[in-house]
């Protein structure tokens, strides 16, 4: 672990530092956790192709969220400009997302690759590799003490970065509730915010999460409009 | 028309004689009315006979044309509505066997389901005693499949149903056949229907049975409003354009009696509880059969039940009535009220409709009325006996609404109206009702685009908007045309738009309608502290998920007439105990807030302006009134009043617009910002009906003086241009517009109880897809209708412009030492307004703060 020195990574403000399992990280309020030392950026739950999902079953919802969320991504890329790219699962939101990927979006994408590793975690909702595209498709990627996967698994050692599980924190303060998407750590594993457009999320608190963090060591990174603020599980409501 | 005060049946009788024997008028189109003669037989058993407008509207009927009847309550307007449906079945001859079914004669609209079925009731009566052979059903959302099933197979005569059904009806495969015998269609309580979307979706509904059956006839029952015409319009074809119904207006009976609290104790200066003339509103109870008392929210209904509960020494039966409490809860309210029961009912404007029930002979109104034309429809609540006047009370719950409850009395003696003008037609209803038609049939846009003109709130729709919204129902509409291959609609090879899929009907049907509920839980009662795993206690009401949110076990709440401790939530129930003798200890928000009328607010300016007219007003207010003229000033009727002072360490600028809360609440946004760059550092601000009061670091006042700000630019009209798009474009109450549009238009699914949680992660909520919109499309047809429906909702828009223009040049600064009597009301508010803030980051900043202080700042740093 790093000292008391905050790193400073231009276009980062306000991301919080965090360690886990005495790895150096930082959450980026766009939705993204990047790992200095290691030069590693980790994005979940993308859920590209949403849109055109959604329309498929009749819900014509804007067809903006693919290009909305990579143009995020774009960001956060040029911000910390990682050596390598995990992307933790649910990259598309369904098995043919892949291929229904218009065909700039594809060239941006494939461009944002170039030059670097990038990882296709398998999810549940993309288990096999985006057709025509580069990169490795991982069942799970293990990197010194950390530990890459999809699906938060219960008991796991220290080290586990994971998604799938859509985490928001909610706080009530001075008669008003705030919801937001958060990181939700408890030192020793991360369960990380789904970085898509379109993507809805799950309380830290419920059920789903069981099992996962030390009892009272949970903090949840919320993500705010200007920064990420670190609120304690004490502090947090359910719903 | 007939301009008669319709007494005792004598006077009746002899009306109707003159009808039928002498044709009082030479007007062509009134040919004398023809009335079977079990009619006259009936009227005459009884000793009654028909009342002159009914009979008039009987013979415009028969004439062939539509008619709006305007008439107070108990001026026998159902039967009057009925009166052509019930003589044309009298007379039509009997089927003959093998002759094929006759579809519905007459469609009855009502706003209300209870309406509905009290209708049935009303009317089975003189059906079954003068033996007329008429079936008469009811459909709403409670009626059983199978019966809805039979309905269609075999229809009823007259079907009494509401605006949602009729929507469903008219997307059915088979509604050509089911409406093509159709005579009449008659709308009870059209002041209340056409003031919101429903009733755009009604108003093209109503096209549709037009296009079905050419020579429909309308007839609309209604209470008094402000402008007549308007509802003429809505009745008929608008081709041409302006075309009217024809009009019979009742005077009323007796004037009602209606007087303002004279209260013994000190009236407050803000606050709405009225918890100082509880012991005189139970005097009041006490000297009367059955009282109604009326309030304009749910917390204060509950807060008035409980606070007369405290101290009903002699247990009246007292009882609450509001939309929130279960529906088996409200039935039994009810039934006691029909049977005389009850003493006194606390209700909320649940119960505002015209429904009849006991024998009600006071009416108190608690709070200010807000409206002039509200007043007296909850007035006419009493006393159903046209010849008697009804009585009624106001009780202001604070000196301002001292000042407003005597401006309603002086309307009510005057008989002036003040609904609100009719909308134009909003587009996401549009849009629900195109896909509605195709559901039923393919159709042409040409002639759905004529059909749709011909709809009142539609009539200057442009084909180019019309073409934008069926491009929307087919492909969602966006400029990027990836969606082709997902059309909901499609054009056929004929040039008919056709639904793509039988599944898109389906989830039409599901979708239906324009009310969107706000996400409530059910709140289940169990034991204390038993928590979620104690189940199967009655369910007492639903309340707002997001009052619940904010509650921790232990915290009490006043609902349903009891003291309440939330025990948690468990899916979408909330789990609450009985926490007798404590006080409730979070105050509970909510229920509906109308906004002070335009015509009571130009009232109340008037009497401060005017201090002859003081002498009207309770003393202690007119000592407030003359002690303001003495320290500050009080503005002329059309001036605007701003002061500007010191109090504490900061520097408050207080207006007095009265142009109610919605509209301030726009102006204090918009102020801010320009006050932020004028350098006035200002900190907040808060709204009431009144007046809008502003903080800031920096003395506003030497700045309006030293010319270094000036009033004028500050309030200038150009504040609803720029200031206005920039700020709208985050706010909260754009995208809470918009969810409803979202719905409404189709465009996202409307959410079922228990989906609601589950659903959370994988559904796409409608906040999102706004950021998404208005980033990469903002003149999508979807973000037009929401700025339309924001500027005349939730922010109120074109009563703030309206009183911009009104002030221009006219604008009062009064620079002064210290706070001045009118500006105690709202002083008394700052800080007491819960902060509806834009951004959660302040509220997060100080959570962290307070951990961070817990945890001697060990936890969680950020990079500058």
């Amino acid at each position: 672990m790093r000292g008391a020195e905050p790193i400073f990574i231009e276009g980062a403000a306000h991301a919080a530092e965090i360690a886990v399992a005495g790895e150096t990280a930082l959450c980026d309020r766009r939705g993204a956790l990047y790992f200095p030392d290691l030069g590693l950026l980790c994005v979940s739950d993308l859920h590209l192709e949403k849109g055109s999902s959604l329309a498929r079953r009749g819900m014509l919802v804007p067809p903006y969220d693919t290009v909305a969320t990579l143009l995020r991504l774009q960001a956060v890329i040029d911000c910390y400009r990682p050596r390598i790219v995990v992307s933790l699962g649910d990259s598309f939101h369904d098995k043919e997302g892949a291929s229904r990927l218009p065909s700039q979006m594809r060239l941006d994408l494939s461009a944002m690759m170039a030059g670097r590793d990038w990882f296709w975690v398998a999810g549940n909702h993309d288990p096999a590799p985006p057709a025509g595209l580069p990169g490795d498709t991982v069942e799970a990627l293990a990197l010194g003490a950390l530990r890459f996967r999809h699906e938060p698994s219960k008991n796991a050692p220290a080290g586990e970065i994971a998604g799938h599980l859509h985490p928001c924190a909610r706080i009530v303060q001075r008669g008003r509730s705030v919801r937001r998407r958060c990181f939700a750590t408890d030192g020793e594993r991360i369960v990380m915010p789904a970085f898509g457009q379109y993507t809805g999320s799950l309380n830290v608190l419920d059920r789903a999460y069981a099992g996962l963090f030390r009892e009272d060591g949970l903090i949840a990174y919320m993500i705010g409009a200007s920064k990420v603020f670190a609120i304690s599980g004490a502090m947090l409501r359910p719903g | 028309m007939f301009q008669i005060s319709l007494g005792g049946a004598q006077a009746a009788r002899y009306l109707w004689r003159v009808t039928r024997q002498s044709r009082p008028r030479p007007d062509p189109e009134t040919t004398p009315a023809i009335l079977p003669d079990q009619f006259i037989k009936w009227f005459a058993e009884r000793g009654w006979s028909p009342r002159a407008h009914q009979i008039e509207l009987l013979a415009k009927a028969q004439a062939g044309r539509s008619v709006l009847l305007i008439a107070p309550t108990g001026a026998g307007k159902t039967l009057a509505g009925f009166m052509p449906t019930l003589t044309d079945l009298a007379e039509r001859p009997k089927r003959r066997p093998g002759e094929r079914r006759r579809g519905i004669h007459t469609l009855y609209i009502s706003p209300l389901k209870a309406l509905a079925v009290d209708i049935e009731r009303n009317l089975t009566k003189p059906v079954a005693e003068m033996n007329l052979p008429v079936t008469m059903e009811t459909r709403t959302g409670d009626t059983p499949a199978h019966k809805r099933q039979r309905q269609k197979l075999v229809p009823p005569d007259i079907l009494l149903t509401t605006p949602e059904q009729l929507a469903l009806l008219i997307a059915t495969s088979d509604a050509r056949r089911f409406f093509e015998d159709l005579r009449y269609i008659v709308f009870d309580e059209l002041h209340s229907l056409v003031t919101s979307k429903r009733g755009h979706l009604l108003a093209l509904g109503l096209a549709r049975l037009r296009a079905i059956v050419p020579g429909l006839q309308a007839i609309g029952l209604s209470a008094t409003v402000a402008d007549p015409d308007e509802l003429r319009r809505w009745l008929v074809a608008q081709e041409p354009q302006g075309e009217m119904a024809d009009l019979i207006t009742v005077a009323g009976g007796a004037k009602p009696d209606v007087s303002v609290l004279d209260s013994r104790e000190r009236v407050p200066w803000q606050g709405h509880s009225s918890r100082y003339a509880i012991p005189e509103i139970y005097e009041l109870v006490k000297a009367h059969r059955t009282t109604l008392l009326f309030v304009n929210t749910r917390s204060q209904a509950e807060l008035l039940f409980a606070e007369l509960w405290r101290i009903n020494d002699d247990s009246l039966p007292i009882a609450l009535h509001h939309g929130s409490l279960d529906v088996s809860q409200r039935r039994r309210v009810e039934k006691a009220m029909e049977t005389n029961a009850l003493r006194a009912i606390v209700a909320t404007s649940t119960l505002d409709l015209g429904i009849d029930w006991g024998d009600v002979d006071l009416v108190i109104h608690v709070g200010a009325p807000k409206g002039a034309s509200r007043l007296a429809q909850r007035i006419g609540r009493s006393n159903h006996r046209m010849d008697e006047p009804s009585k009624a009370i106001l009780v202001p719950s604070n000196r301002f609404e001292v000042l407003e409850c005597r401006a309603a009395l002086e309307a009510s003696t005057v008989g002036a109206q003040d609904t609100p003008p009719l909308l134009e037609g909003a587009l996401d209803v549009l849009a629900q009702h195109v896909l509605g038609v195709a559901c039923s049939a393919p159709f042409d846009a040409d002639e759905l685009h004529r059909e749709v003109l011909t709809a009142a709130p539609y009539a200057g729709l442009e084909r180019y908007t019309f073409d934008r919204v069926v491009d929307f129902v087919a492909t969602g509409g966006y400029a990027l045309k990836s969606y082709d291959r997902y059309a909901k609609i499609r054009r056929t090879s004929e040039g008919l738009w056709r639904v793509s899929h039988p599944r898109i009907a389906q989830q039409y049907r599901l979708n239906v309608g324009t009310i969107i509920e706000v996400p409530a839980l059910n709140v289940r009662y169990v034991r204390q502290g038993k928590g979620p795993v104690a189940r199967g206690g009655p369910v007492l009401g639903k309340i707002e998920e997001a009052f619940l949110e904010t509650l921790v076990q232990g915290d009490t709440f006043l609902f349903a007439g009891k003291v309440l401790r939330f025990e948690g939530i468990r899916e979408n129930e909330c789990y609450v105990s009985n926490a007798p003798g404590k006080d409730a200890k979070v105050p509970y928000y909510g229920g509906g807030k109308f906004p002070l009328s335009t015509y009571l607010a130009d009232q109340v300016r008037g009497m401060l302006a005017d201090p002859k007219r003081w002498k009207a007003l309770p003393e202690q207010v007119a000592d407030w009134l003359r002690l303001q003229a003495e320290l500050s000033v009080l503005p002329r009727r059309d001036d605007l009043l701003v002061e500007t002072f010191p109090n504490g360490n900061r520097f408050y600028m207080v207006a007095y617009p009265f142009e109610g809360r919605l509209a301030h609440q726009t102006l204090g946004m918009l102020l801010t910002r320009r006050l932020e760059r004028a350098g006035a550092r200002p900190l907040g601000f808060v709204a009431t009906d009144y007046v809008l009061g502003v903080w800031a670091l920096a003395d506003m006042g030497a700045m309006f003086k030293s010319g270094k700000a000036e009033l004028g630019q500050l309030f200038d009209e150009d504040m609803l241009g720029d200031d206005l798009d920039a700020w709208l474009a985050d706010s909260w109450m754009l995208k809470r517009t918009f969810r409803a549009c979202a719905q409404i238009s189709g465009l996202i699914e409307k959410r079922f109880p228990g989906q609601e949680k589950s659903g959370r992660q994988v559904t796409v909520s409608a906040d999102l897809i706004y950021d998404v919109l208005r980033s990469h499309e903002p003149d999508h047809i979807l973000l037009q209708a929401t700025r339309a429906d924001a500027a005349a909702g939730l922010l109120d828009v074109r009563r703030l412009a309206d009183m911009l223009s009104r002030i221009k040049g006219r604008i009062m600064h009064k620079d002064l030492d210290r706070i001045s009597p009118l500006a105690v009301p709202i002083m008394l508010e700052v800080g007491r307004e819960r902060v509806d803030g834009e951004s959660g980051d302040s509220l997060l900043s100080e959570a962290e703060a307070l951990m961070a202080e817990a945890m001697g700042g060990a936890t969680g740093k950020s990079t500058p």
